[in-house]
């Protein structure tokens, strides 16, 4: 099938992402990158080592920290930032912080909005990025299947779904005024089995939440989450039972759902994403708040 | 079958884009809904949403609406139309497919353009009932004039004709006089039923008479590497890499054809010559080896390239090898689309980004517009909103060009509002429109008296030749 000129799909996909980092870097003043910490930001990061080799990155990642992440995301990143000598930028919103915004006692919509928006918004305007890149894929969600890699945001960080720069080939509009921005989406094209096909091929590390392991796991408004620490309220966390599950995305714990599963290497998370028949997002609490959740928080400015 | 194994077959997959091209009412939707869900890939949990959603908007009764799994967002949903290009994702065992889909109606031509951009294999639907449509015509200009080389034929609403093979022929005969006229080179045919799955992923029971493969299985087995012609290497410098004073490196995606370490190269548009010193492709780098070179590259990959001579190089410049030099000149033959709702202003200057460089410049002269429903052409003088005409693009400084239609990433380019920042068209390379900026030939050779001479006199007594000075 294959002649010896056509790249693999994973290496095609590779050379196209490393083509819009590097168009980054070299029309933006001030690039940021956000780290997650999950899979796809370890994969963002891999193909930014890559494009821009020999050097370091030339721009920091920014992880917006709710200080409801799992702890081991928090040890995972540090060491990444030691491991690989990339400038982190780590922000909180300090009115969450005063007002000790919790997912359990706020809901998952407050808390989302003041921790995450909010304080996205505020670790944007504080750097000024002129380029916010982000690792967003366009087979997670119907609106974001219609998302420009390069996502124009006016000064309000708000996206207009109706007035999109039109984008050809591989040629990126990056034209903007003082103030406004754009988002970038790399991994655009990459489905969730590239992602795992090429952290498998790549060997690239990630946190071991995504294999299966006992945890202790309680019943949340329909989801299985993790008890992580103890500011679950106790009544909630004395119905904890150990049980084997991993999970299919990593956000903050009271808010990220974890599935029953036997899986703990790559090939066998895998080999149950292929025969699984739920979608990425279903772990997320966040997206089941309404109908075109995902569209109205980007709108808002959430990623 | 063993994990293990599947993973190894898969990481060998190919990679297909195409584009579906219809109306609202051809069913195009329902078809990409279609070939998402028989091919196992629409999960389960966004097919309970779409049954819910089916209650308040569907149109199709009782059954579950594939448009609806397709359709993004939510202001769309309600009105019951794509608006917008969307991309969407499925596999087999041989491809990875990316789906443009965009919208079928005339004043979205600018969204078929993009989506079409970046398309190896264009989808067009028919409705079986009405045959070939005035946005048949339009869609098929689009495709040709994208340079889209496969044009899979896709007669829908079969169901509603009895499943007639006389008016599948009917309809196939006709596109191809359609595909002759506009230079389309492999046309396929397919009778399909998008509602019920026809044809789509397995072979239809009610097509007894048709012996190719279904939608899919095409769409798999399809030959689209590009004849095996040597390319002509281009290398469009998209960053300068220098870590320290021992490294200076130039990034960019190759566009086209090879390089290989010691090759002989020449930087345009300033003419410079050195040699390839050594080569990084960016995908062998590892996190323990960030040098990992190679002795050759070639396109799409992405690398990076020394030189052995310390030679002003910046991005926007385009390394080429020095014995097959393009044409550099200011002053390009292109097609325009218009994109924008402001209309184009003759003279006006506008940024005018090609690969990796970006010249401002302006449309000087529009030769003709080309209708899109007719393919007639109309004498004019300003470019609306979804226009398409042959123009005259002269630069403030000089490119390394080639025709769109000799390479579609070094012949391409999009126009940029220098105040809205918009993108507001854009445009294809047809050739280089006048003679006398021609410097790469300059470099290449030095005529004699005698030679210029002679060239003054064929330029003076035979203009119809439209012989270049040299």
């Amino acid at each position: 099938m294959l002649n010896q000129e056509r790249l693999t799909h994973l290496k095609q996909l590779e050379a196209e992402s490393i083509h819009i980092l590097r168009e980054v870097a070299a029309e933006f003043t001030n690039p940021v990158m956000m780290y997650s910490v999950g899979k796809d930001s370890s994969v963002m990061l891999h193909l930014a080592m890559k494009a821009f080799a020999p050097s370091k990155l030339p721009f920091p990642l920014l992880h917006v920290d709710t200080l409801w992440k799992f702890k081991e995301m928090i040890a995972f990143r540090d060491q990444r930032a030691k491991d690989l000598g990339f400038d982190l930028i780590v922000h909180s919103n300090p009115e969450g912080i005063d007002m000790n915004i919790s997912p359990f006692e706020h809901g998952s919509k407050v808390h989302t909005d003041i921790m995450k928006t909010q304080a996205l918004k505020q670790a944007l305007n504080a750097g000024g990025y002129d380029a916010v890149i982000g690792g967003a894929r366009r087979d997670e969600e119907k609106s974001r299947a219609k998302e420009r890699i390069f996502s124009f945001r006016d000064k309000h960080h708000r996206w207009d779904p109706k007035n999109q720069r039109p984008e050809l080939w591989n040629v990126y509009n990056t034209a903007i005024e003082k103030g406004e921005s754009v988002r970038v989406f790399p991994i655009s094209n990459w489905t969730e089995l590239d992602v795992w096909q090429y952290i498998y091929l790549e060997d690239i590390p990630i946190p071991s939440l995504y294999f299966a392991k006992e945890h202790d796991v309680v019943e949340y408004e329909g989801t299985k989450i993790m008890v992580d620490d103890d500011r679950m309220p106790e009544a909630l966390r004395k119905t904890a039972k150990k049980e084997m599950v991993r999970f299919r995305t990593l956000g903050c714990y009271p808010l990220t759902g974890a599935i029953n599963s036997t899986a703990t290497t790559l090939p066998e998370i895998i080999k149950e994403m292929l025969l699984s028949t739920s979608s990425e997002r279903e772990g997320r609490v966040i997206d089941k708040d309404q109908e075109g959740a995902m569209e109205l928080k980007k709108i808002e400015g959430y990623f | 079958m063993d994990i293990i194994n599947y993973l190894k077959e898969h990481e060998n997959k190919d990679m297909l884009r195409f584009l579906t091209c219809g109306s609202v009412d051809d069913g195009k939707s329902t078809l990409i809904g279609r070939m998402l869900y028989d091919s196992k890939m629409i999960f389960d949990d966004q097919l309970s949403a779409a049954e819910s959603e089916s209650k308040k908007y569907g149109t199709t009764g009782e059954k579950i609406d594939m448009a609806l799994l397709v359709d993004g967002l939510q202001s769309e949903r309600e009105q019951g139309i794509t608006i917008d290009v969307a991309y969407r994702f499925f596999a087999t065992e041989n491809r990875k497919f990316i789906i443009a889909d965009t919208p079928g109606h005339e004043q979205y031509t600018r969204n078929m353009v993009t989506g079409a951009s970046t398309a190896d294999v264009a989808i067009i639907l028919i409705d079986a009932r009405k045959g070939i449509l005035t946005q048949t015509r339009r869609h098929s200009f689009i495709v040709s004039l994208l340079g889209i080389e496969h044009v899979i034929v896709a007669i829908n609403k079969m169901d509603l004709v009895d499943f007639s093979e006389e008016v599948y022929k009917e309809i196939s005969l006709a596109y191809g006089e359609l595909a002759k006229e506009l230079g389309i080179k492999n046309t396929y045919y397919i009778p399909v039923s998008a509602l019920d799955g026809d044809n789509v992923v397995d072979k239809s029971n009610h097509t007894p008479w048709f012996d190719g493969k279904p939608l899919l299985g095409l769409l798999d087995s399809m030959d689209i590497a590009k004849e095996q012609k040597e390319e002509d290497f281009r290398f469009p410098v998209q960053y300068v890499n220098r870590p320290n004073l021992n490294f200076r490196g130039f990034c960019g995606t190759i566009a086209a054809g090879r390089v290989k370490i010691g090759d002989d190269i020449t930087v345009l548009p300033s003419g410079k010559t050195t040699k390839v010193k050594s080569i990084i492709n960016a995908g062998d780098i590892t996190e323990a080896n960030r040098e990992a070179g190679t002795k050759e590259a070639y396109a799409p990959m992405a690398v990076t390239i020394t030189t052995e001579d310390e030679v002003d190089i910046s991005r926007g410049d385009m390394i080429v090898h020095t014995n097959s030099l393009p044409r550099v000149s200011n002053n390009l033959k292109v097609m325009l689309v218009w994109m924008d709702e402001k209309p184009m202003t003759l003279g006006r200057t506008y940024d005018i980004k090609r690969a990796t460089s970006v010249v401002s410049g302006s449309f000087e002269h529009i030769n003709y517009k080309i209708d899109v429903n007719t393919y007639e052409r109309t004498q004019i003088d300003t470019l609306e909103l979804n226009d398409i005409a042959s123009c005259k693009m002269v630069l403030t400084r000089p490119i390394a060009s080639d025709a769109y239609k000799e390479n579609r990433l070094t012949g391409s380019f999009i126009v940029v509002d220098r105040i809205t920042n918009n993108t507001v068209g854009a445009g294809m390379i047809v050739g280089v429109s006048r003679r006398d900026e021609d410097i790469a030939k300059r470099i290449d050779k030095h005529y004699t008296d005698a030679e210029r001479a002679l060239n003054r006199y064929i330029r003076e007594n035979f203009p119809e030749w439209e012989c270049k000075v040299v």
